[in-house]
């Protein structure tokens, strides 16, 4: 069959006709399938969501028990059965319990990839290339400008920082799911043991991760007694993006802004951000691996979503193969 | 480049001074030679480089990049050179390792003009990002890290363990890569002896009369000089060699040939360097935005030379021919400087007059309510005083006039940085007046302290809970004849400005107090800023 017949964008977002269901709506529906637990992919209210076990025990830690009626966990690469279409989970290495969706009828097989990165991450299993006739990709860093150094020369650069401020608060914004988590790993993997602080946003999620057999070292919270101010000189203090702007900060000696995202390449926004010591890392595929994966896959259509869809749509152009932009609305752009 | 490229980065995010300079300390200190001397002058602007244009980097880059997808890049990064160390790749099999900034250079510099592309395009391969980027900054000729020479120096005194004072003294008779300098700093070596006196020597400067400063001095034992609102210079005419610098030893020759030509005596003087007529010619000093039409130029035209005429007022004299005078009091300087100022051009120097006085209270009359606009206070000087570099309290006053105060409205607030990053800090305010009839807020200035801690909090507070808008790191907020937060602001001058809408440009603006006694309406009105540089001018 046609690929536009078995998938294609509908107002409440990706839709899948034949089996009656959505890809990462944006809106409640009746039967949901979620890829990860990032909050414009994973929303609450829908009837039946069909996801990994780990994303659906993201989705009760952010949502509550009752984020849906009722839910299904997939196991990775077991197929399912949904309305007489076939649908298949398969890692996707963004973050724990991510996964791309392989949904197929009629011979046709179009792989949902959602958000996805291809290096070696601690804290979730490996992007698995999974042969099909469209590949849907996200685009969030689909412009050449980005080539995502190696993150451990990341961590080195924080722990050089901490070296020579060591009067300083090194306060390390981070995405609560997943950035939080790996920025933490990869610390520990550097030989970092210090305790590490974290904002109690990221609590209940560092607790899951570590019950899923994720080593993050020893974390405390990021509070204190009214008296108590020089404590977090010279320590590493995580918090969401968001926490930098906040009173929260206040707290911290002489507080030096650190900010782990794939966006800290681009020197301006870090500037805009007033962020001091930029890390660029990011749990989405940079170019050369967005380009990598499309060659390695090798679908005969491209679909670009979320992002700079144009870029990878014209490189798709100048490789032959046949792409397109897919409009889906309702995804954070700046999805880091 | 590795490590002078990460020092970039690391300079151009980091607001506070201090850790600026410890950046650039701990920098110098591990980076070997001749790197860090040739990073130094790359910072300091010392380095010479043959320029490459921005067009041919783009070309390079198009050899092997599609045209559209650099469009798309170039448009989403918005810098050239970013964008170009960012969407660079090597050609297969070539693995990024490192070339020493001295080795990038030297190679650059013996390189002629037939070469340079291909010389360039091999460094592109072999720098990773951030050193490409570094790479193409120094090639197109503007760093543009928020660093000035003189922070520079700062971070080589405390790397050295040494005075600032010693490191502008020596600068000018040492050049890139700074070897001697390094060597001395490092302990390994004596100090560099210069071979041409026509460098420059640091200045002395005055600390401000504080509260009881005066009490218990006699005024017999001081000399007054007016203080004249210009630049402080230093001019040096040795050997026929002659240089004229800023106060903190940056060289300004270029900017200033009519007072260079007009230097027909030899030594080194201490002046304010300032616009219109001396008073030997009998005709105005004109005002500081005057001065500031002929400052940061490489070359002046002459119709700048004809419009702007640059004159120095004479204050002191370090070097009288080739013989050091610092050591000889005020008075005996005073003579020497006098004796020369009046063989000199009338148009191009004059002495600055002493300001006769017989009591503290005569003074501080005199210093509220100056003869001339452009003064901006009083100058003190111990009559048996030596010249001695640098701000020790006690031989030099200075005794500003009071400042000027408006009453304005905040209208915008910035998160501050560092210690402030949780703070909005940074304040933009605005004065009245009428636009297409009616009554509107125009900014005129922003102020980044003044206010004390509580008072820090109050207008954190204040921004928080009256945002109406946001623009990135930016709040707007409420500011409505009736409603809103008037803050006091003190400045000392005040300067016409294109670049603002309200036309005028405030000097050294800070928030002198809060005035939640004020509603908006009762703020002041731009047509009294107005008034203020008519009166100037």
């Amino acid at each position: 069959m046609k690929p536009d017949a078995l998938l294609y964008p509908a107002p409440k977002g990706l839709y899948c006709e034949i089996g009656d269901f959505y890809i990462d709506p944006v809106q409640p529906v009746d039967r949901a399938l979620i890829t990860h637990g990032h909050s414009d992919h994973a929303r609450s209210g829908h009837g039946q969501v069909l996801a990994t076990r780990e994303t659906l025990d993201i989705m009760r830690i952010r949502y509550g028990e009752d984020f849906c009626g009722t839910s299904q966990a997939a196991t990775l690469g077991e197929t399912i059965d949904v309305n007489g279409v076939s649908v298949r989970f398969h890692p996707a290495g963004h973050v724990l319990g991510s996964a791309q969706i392989a949904v197929e009828a009629r011979g046709t097989r179009i792989v949902v990839s959602g958000d996805y990165k291809r290096r070696r991450d601690p804290t979730c299993l490996p992007f698995e290339p999974v042969a099909c006739d469209v590949f849907i990709t996200e685009a969030t860093f689909g412009l050449p400008v980005f080539h995502h150094p190696d993150d451990r020369t990341e961590m080195q650069r924080l722990l050089a920082s901490l070296k020579q401020f060591p009067e300083r608060t090194h306060v390390v914004g981070a995405y609560a799911l997943g950035k939080a988590q790996r920025v933490i790993a990869l610390l520990r993997e550097q030989g970092y043991d210090a305790p590490i602080f974290i904002h109690g946003a990221l609590q209940r999620l560092c607790d899951y991760y570590r019950g899923e057999g994720i080593d993050l070292g020893e974390l405390r919270p990021a509070t204190l007694a009214a008296d108590e101010k020089q404590d977090f000189a010279g320590t590493i203090v995580i918090g969401p993006p968001s926490a930098f702007a906040d009173r929260w900060a206040r707290r911290f000696v002489d507080p030096l802004a650190i900010f782990a995202s794939g966006w800290m390449m681009i020197r301006q926004r870090a500037k805009q951000r007033g962020v001091e010591l930029p890390l660029v890392i990011s749990d989405h595929c940079d170019w050369p691996e967005l380009t990598q994966t499309i060659r390695e896959i090798g679908p005969a259509q491209v679909w670009v979503t979320h992002g700079r869809e144009e870029a990878l749509v014209r490189w798709c152009e100048l490789q032959g193969i046949a792409a397109r932009p897919l409009h889906l609305v309702g995804y954070d752009d700046e999805g880091e | 480049m590795k490590a002078f490229a990460e020092l970039l980065d690391r300079l151009v995010l980091t607001p506070q001074r201090n850790a600026k300079i410890r950046l650039l300390a701990d920098y110098f200190r591990s980076a070997p030679d001749p790197d860090r001397g040739y990073a130094l002058a790359a910072i300091a602007g010392t380095l010479s480089l043959a320029t490459v244009k921005p067009a041919m980097i783009r070309d390079l880059l198009l050899e092997r990049m599609d045209e559209v997808l650099f469009r798309y890049s170039y448009d989403y990064v918005g810098d050239l050179a970013e964008t170009v160390s960012l969407v660079w790749e090597p050609p297969e099999g070539v693995v990024p390792d490192d070339i020493p900034l001295g080795d990038a250079i030297d190679k650059l510099q013996t390189t002629g003009r037939a070469h340079v592309r291909r010389v360039v395009r091999d460094m592109l391969d072999r720098l990773d990002t951030p050193a490409r980027f570094a790479l193409l900054k120094l090639v197109t000729g503007g760093l543009r890290i928020g660093v000035s020479a003189k922070l520079a120096k700062q971070a080589l005194a405390e790397m050295g363990g040494k005075d600032v004072t010693e490191i502008e003294t020596l600068w000018h008779g040492l050049a890139p890569p700074y070897l001697p300098l390094f060597r001395w700093l490092t302990g390994e070596a004596e100090r560099p002896v210069l071979s041409t006196p026509a460098v420059f020597h640091s200045v002395m400067l005055a600390t401000p009369v504080g509260e009881g400063d005066l009490d218990g001095l006699d005024p017999k034992d001081f000399a007054a000089e007016w203080k004249w609102d210009g630049i402080r210079v230093q001019l040096a005419n040795i050997g026929g060699t002659k240089r004229l610098y800023s106060r903190s030893g940056d060289e300004i020759s270029g900017a200033f040939p009519d007072v260079l030509e007009a230097a027909d005596f030899s030594g080194i003087i201490d002046g304010e360097l300032l616009v219109g007529g001396t008073a030997r010619t009998n005709r105005a000093t004109r005002t500081f935005s005057d001065l500031q039409q002929r400052l940061n130029r490489k070359t002046v035209s002459r119709k700048m030379l004809d419009e702007y005429p640059a004159f120095i007022r004479a204050y002191d004299v370090l070097f009288s021919d080739e013989v050091d005078v610092r050591g000889e009091n005020f008075l005996a300087r005073r003579a020497l400087l006098s004796e020369l100022v009046a063989s000199a051009s009338p148009q191009h120097f004059d002495l600055s007059p002493l300001v006769p006085f017989s009591s503290w209270e005569e003074l501080d009359q005199l210093r509220s309510d100056p003869p001339d606009p452009v003064i901006e206070g009083i100058m003190l000087k111990r009559l048996d005083s030596p010249y001695t570099a640098g701000r020790a309290k006690g031989p030099w006053f200075k005794w500003k006039r009071a400042p000027f105060n408006v009453d304005a409205v905040l209208m915008y607030a910035q998160r501050g940085h560092g210690k402030r990053s949780s703070y909005y800090s940074d304040f933009t305010f605005g004065v009245w007046t009428e636009i297409d009839g009616k009554e509107t807020l125009v900014p005129v200035g922003k102020a980044y302290f003044g206010f004390t801690d509580a008072e820090l909090e109050i207008l954190d507070r204040f921004v928080r809970d009256n945002t109406t808008e946001r623009f990135g790191p930016v709040r707007a907020v409420r500011a409505e004849p009736a409603f809103g937060f008037v803050v006091e602001v003190a400045f000392e001058g005040l300067n016409r400005s294109t670049r603002h809408k309200s036309g005028v440009a405030m000097r050294f603006p800070r928030i002198a107090r809060l005035r939640q006694d004020k509603l908006p309406h009762e703020a002041d009105r731009l047509e009294t800023l107005q008034a203020m540089i008519e009166r100037k001018s």
